[in-house]
């Protein structure tokens, strides 16, 4: 489903991505973890362009991100996306924020594209606030509309930056529930995340970075029990000691 | 100091006799119609200069906050050029140089000349502004829009553009209050806008008193309804949740 390919991106002289190399298979939760500054949220973004790479390629379904030609717009219409700081768009109800690009991108009628988001908005328990403004709702309640308008777009596969790194503690769990759903439902997914009970519960492998490399890609059952590198094991230590 | 003498505006311009109505007839005009004609004239350049700057400074403003190097950089020679040069030079470039380097405008009327000058003028100064609007917004809300799919130009039209404009409604309102003010400039290409009326009707009636507080009159009344008006919108476009935003 996604392919990438010896990818390396540079900011200037600094190189922030250095040969990262991995796939996700259709159906496959994949978590990336590791330090802050890896690279794990630079490289999510690569997979539908919204950050450029200069070396290597990425195949979503087989399309090319890297070649000019490829119709990015049309290939992010069907990879959805949520962000660590939920992007709302402030100014639409929520109604609107899960309808517009229903409408203006896929051109689904008005009506069809307000049955569809509502029904996702019911399925992340809020109907009942589809008429408010994303700033009247907290930031679990945000994020939950936020992947209920990723859906609306019906992807073929779901990437998270963080989704819950913003988020206060109580909200994190109402966010990864929606998300341990959706991978019980066998949308394909790759999640940017520190959160490793979602990583032991519901992937099915680990990618660790450090320093802009893959530094190890696993299942999650060796990444947990026996990782190789020294880097991840003290990574592990550090964040589940705890 | 001599008592104020309101009858002034009653007088006929050319016998200077007092009209029973304030208002002129049979062709003749009293300085109250000439003052009220001024008026007008500063308010038509004013909200068609107003136009001028919002197109095209919104244009360049945006053309400055997307990915290509040389949008960016025809934006920002806009703004560095209209802005760099004082207001009063720019109408008089528009007036004795512009007509001269392009025959073809030597017909247009100086009313139009004053029109683009003072427009041009504002939009370096309301593309500065649009900038710093999108710029103001993370730049997450971009990869947001673009990643729904939307291409570049739908991701302004509905995301940014729209939360751009509500937060910039403060400058753009005092700007368009300066519009009010600058356009007096116009009286140095004989427009016969209020100013120009003060200079003249002063000098005919030594009245110098009456007229220019009559004239400061209306320009406050005119930018304090820009005020108001811009509030109002401010007021209706509110989202709620906001900051300052109106609730549930």
């Amino acid at each position: 489903m996604i392919e990438i390919k010896n990818i390396s991106k540079w900011y200037g002289a600094f190189r922030v991505l250095t040969d990262c190399t991995t796939q996700v298979e259709k159906g496959e939760v994949i978590v990336v973890c590791g330090p802050s500054g890896s690279g794990k949220s630079t490289l999510i973004k690569c997979v539908n362009g919204l950050e450029a790479f200069q070396q290597g390629d990425i195949f979503v379904n087989g399309t090319s991100v890297g070649d000019p030609k490829t119709n990015l717009p049309k290939l992010r219409s069907h990879v959805g996306m949520v962000f660590q700081h939920f992007e709302l768009f402030p100014h639409m109800t929520i109604t609107e924020n899960l309808s517009i690009a229903q409408v203006k991108v896929l051109g689904r009628s008005r009506d069809e594209a307000n049955e569809r988001g509502m029904k996702l908005l019911d399925r992340v328990g809020l109907k009942p606030h589809a008429h408010k403004h994303p700033g009247q709702l907290s930031g679990g309640q945000q994020q939950r509309v936020a992947i209920a308008r990723a859906l609306s777009m019906d992807p073929i596969c779901m990437l998270f930056d963080e989704p819950t790194s913003a988020l206060d503690p109580e909200m994190v769990n109402e966010v990864l529930d929606v998300m341990v759903q959706l991978a019980h439902e066998g949308m394909t997914m790759m999640v940017v995340t520190h959160e490793m009970g979602f990583a032991r519960k519901v992937s099915d492998r680990v990618i660790f970075m450090d320093q802009g490399s893959i530094v190890e890609d696993a299942t999650k059952e060796d990444f947990f029990g026996k990782p190789r590198s020294e880097r991840a094991q003290q990574f592990l230590s550090k964040i589940l000691s705890h | 100091m001599s008592t104020w003498d309101w009858q002034v505006f009653c007088k006929e311009t050319t016998s200077g006799e007092v009209a029973s109505t304030c208002f002129g007839k049979g062709g003749d005009i009293t300085y109250l119609d000439w003052l009220l004609s001024a008026w007008g004239w500063t308010l038509s350049v004013s909200v068609l200069a107003l136009v001028v700057a919002l197109v095209f400074g919104s244009l360049m403003g945006i053309l400055r906050t997307t990915p290509h190097r040389g949008l960016v950089l025809l934006g920002n020679a806009w703004t560095e050029l209209f802005r760099n040069i004082p207001l009063l030079v720019q109408i008089f470039l528009w007036y004795h140089v512009v007509p001269a380097l392009f025959p073809i405008l030597r017909g247009v009327p100086s009313f139009i000349l004053v029109v683009m000058g003072l427009g041009l003028f504002t939009s370096a100064r309301i593309s500065e502004q649009v900038r710093a609007g999108i710029q103001s917004l993370a730049g997450g809300q971009r990869m947001a829009g673009l990643a729904m799919g939307f291409s570049l130009p739908q991701t302004y039209r509905h995301v940014l553009l729209p939360m751009a404009y509500r937060i910039i409604i403060p400058p753009l309102t005092s700007e368009s209050m300066n519009i009010i003010k600058n356009s007096s400039v116009a009286f140095a290409v004989s427009i016969s806008e209020l100013t120009l009326f003060a200079l003249q009707a002063q000098e005919e009636t030594s009245r110098g008193i009456e007229v220019y507080l009559a004239v400061t009159g209306l320009y406050f009344i005119s930018a304090f309804a820009i005020n108001r008006a811009a509030l109002f919108i401010e007021n209706r476009v509110r989202v709620p949740g906001m900051i300052g935003g109106g609730g549930h």
